[in-house]
């Protein structure tokens, strides 16, 4: 080895290496652009941001599920307010008990406003932005999370 | 000129010929022919010419290697015909599945042979590495196949996975969610230090496995395209260095002084070498270590043909057997139609995965990566610590082996059982102290915990020893016997909600 690093590169052995080397790095310089090949672009899921009806037809103490999405949207004193159900866990979707929500998979546990109780999951259920659209209807948007306890007031 | 009468004697001979050139040797019924047999053909030839009695020994190998090539062969078979009618979409997969089941002609049956297919080689190629490494098998020249074994367990593990998404139903669709959060969950790591915004390893992992952010449509075609074409092709090329290094390392390990524990050759048995002495059969390739040729007369060699390939067969059929008759008394499961919003109730993954699950349900990230992580790395780091000189190639051989084996057991059992127990009863940090730091939440948690009690019982049993071998016989035989009571703990005792019970009809049944 030390003979190798001490002993002069032979002019041939030069012009290969340089050729072998120039090519390796353009080639590993090409593949580390590729790479992004696999990260999704195109995500053929439903639109995070839909409307869930009007205020008026949504009475005072109601919990709703919005068809085919994984969100309780609650109407209390405060205003109105998205909690998502899907586990913080491993992503199973809670179901909701009296008093709290409770994960089917694997036990984990979490109050009425998203925090864990008990179990493995180490996160509080995320709470998502409610706003209103121009045309008066409420809009969840599962794309923005909001801190716990932003409420919004119709 | 040639006439009429040679072109009919040539046609005469065509069969013959053909034959002749075809095989390029007589029929295998001397040793020189039996040889050229083997080492003639692409498909023989990773078999050794000759092979050592002593590897012939079914109590060795159990035949274990051979089952788990079986499988995969039968497993690719049937594969290739499901793939005929499976239709990689979510609108048509659980449908297509069912006409496999329900119209097909034999559908039922190819799939049934698939699943049961798929147990049988976990199993077998679980068992093979017991094997291997309960007889010592993996030292000097064979630790780099000990690595590549553990690449098809790996392999293997990943094609059962990949495959278990295909039939898109109940099961299916939740294990794939588990599993795709699982890849996520290093992101508990990043968001307890605060760096997700930035750093997202776990999400990345995620997203890249399902081809979007939640199990859809890319994410069957990713999985069908990992099981039905990249994994089978990386698989078999591991198999194909797995296979030609065994021969290339000297065949199986055996003791050295193997010879001698066989004792003299049964009469009839003594290797003929008379009937073709013009040549004798030379070294083809440089072997290193004590080879049957190096050093040594070939007496306790027999010709791979038949011996070897009678064993091979034999084995074969074994597993056939015992596919075909599960295939015909069992079949192979099908849930509901996945529903994205209903998660099943209890919802489990296949037997071979559900340990993992128990250690899951403690903490995604420990359980679901760091667990596992540990326990590869320190079955690859085996054979480059443990290079002591024990006898290879008999079960338990080495001194000492067989008491700490079964005090490993038993610690590794009692262990595992006490803090199930002790969980399962009075619950986990969190339950007592409800607002404890996230990271130690995570790191300290019944499955780290057990892990952190198997490595310190390996290096009390490596100190009081000085073996490091006795040390990973340890180590080794606790994690067997952690994976065996974690598994049965979450096939047997774990109902809805992830909660204790004894038998499944105690579940509440709504």
């Amino acid at each position: 080895m030390s003979e190798m690093l001490t002993k002069p590169v032979k002019r041939r052995d030069f012009l290969g290496i340089v050729t072998i080397g120039t090519f390796a790095v353009a080639m590993a310089a090409a593949l580390a652009g590729i790479l992004r090949f696999f990260r999704p672009t195109v995500f053929s899921e439903l639109s995070k941001k839909y409307k869930i009806g009007k205020p008026g037809g949504f009475p005072l103490g109601e919990v709703r599920v919005p068809p085919g999405r994984s969100v309780y949207v609650f109407h209390d004193e405060s205003g109105f307010y998205a909690i998502s159900s899907r586990c913080t866990h491993l992503g199973c979707i809670v179901k909701r008990g009296h008093d709290e929500f409770l994960c089917p998979c694997h036990g984990s546990r979490f109050k009425l406003n998203g925090d864990v109780i008990s179990g493995a999951a180490t996160r509080a259920l995320d709470w998502y932005d409610v706003s209103m659209a121009p045309d008066g209807q409420l809009v969840v948007d599962e794309g923005k999370k909001v801190k716990k306890g932003t409420v919004f007031f119709a | 000129m040639a006439s009429f009468k040679t072109f009919i004697e040539d046609v005469k001979r065509v069969p013959s010929e053909f034959m002749e050139s075809l095989f390029r040797h007589g029929p295998p019924e001397t040793d020189r022919t039996r040889s050229e047999a083997v080492f003639h053909n692409l498909f023989l030839h990773i078999h050794p010419v000759r092979v050592h009695r002593w590897s012939l020994k079914s109590t060795l190998t159990l035949g274990l290697g051979v089952m788990s090539t079986a499988s995969f062969v039968i497993l690719t078979a049937t594969g290739i015909l499901l793939m005929l009618y499976y239709k990689p979409s979510t609108i048509l997969a659980y449908d297509s599945i069912k006409d496999i089941h329900f119209v097909v002609p034999t559908g039922r049956f190819m799939r049934n042979m698939h699943r049961w297919g798929a147990h049988l080689m976990v199993i077998a190629v679980l068992f093979h590495m017991a094997r291997v490494f309960f007889t010592a098998s993996y030292k000097s020249a064979r630790r780099f196949n000990w690595v590549i074994g553990l690449m098809l367990f790996i392999l293997t593990l990943m094609l059962s996975f990949t495959g278990y998404l295909l039939p898109w139903d109940q099961v299916a669709y939740w294990a794939i969610t588990i599993c795709a959060n699982i890849a996520q969950s290093p992101r508990e790591l990043t968001d307890a230090l605060h760096i997700t915004g930035f750093f997202d390893p776990g999400g990345l992992t995620k997203t890249i496995l399902l081809g979007g952010n939640e199990v859809g449509e890319d994410a069957l075609i990713r999985f069908n395209m990992l099981h039905c074409i990249l994994l089978p092709l990386v698989i078999s090329f591991f198999m194909g260095i797995h296979f030609w290094r065994i021969r290339k390392d000297g065949g199986l390990a055996r003791p050295e002084d193997a010879d001698d524990k066989l004792g003299p050759l049964p009469d009839g048995e003594k290797p003929d070498f008379t009937q073709a002495p013009q040549k004798t059969y030379g070294l083809m390739a440089f072997v290193r270590g004590s080879s049957p040729v190096v050093g040594k007369g070939p007496e306790h060699t027999v010709p791979a043909w038949p011996h070897l390939f009678y064993a091979e067969l034999a084995v074969f059929m074994i597993s056939f057997v015992i596919m075909l008759a599960l295939s015909l008394l069992m079949d192979a499961p099908l849930k509901e139609l996945a529903n994205p919003l209903v998660p099943e109730n209890p919802a489990k993954a296949p037997w071979y995965f559900l340990g993992l699950q128990e250690l899951v349900s403690h903490s995604a990230f420990m359980g679901g990566i760091g667990v596992p992580v540990i326990a590869l790395l320190g079955l690859f780091l085996i054979p480059y610590l443990d290079k002591e000189k024990t006898p290879e190639g008999i079960w338990f051989a080495g001194k000492g082996e067989k008491s700490v084996t079964v005090k490993s057991a038993v610690f590794g059992l009692t262990s595992v059982i006490l803090i199930e127990m002790f969980t399962i009863r009075f619950g986990w940090l969190r339950d007592w102290m409800p607002g404890i730091p996230q990271l130690i939440a995570i790191l300290v948690n019944p499955g780290s915990v057990l892990t952190l009690i198997y490595m310190l019982w390996s290096i009390r049993i490596f100190r009081q020893t000085g073996s490091m071998r006795l040390g990973a016989v340890a180590i080794f035989t606790c994690f067997l016997a952690g994976f065996l009571v974690l598994t049965v703990i979450a096939v047997q005792f774990r109902g809805p909600n992830w909660d204790f019970y004894w038998w499944p009809n105690l579940w509440p049944n709504h």
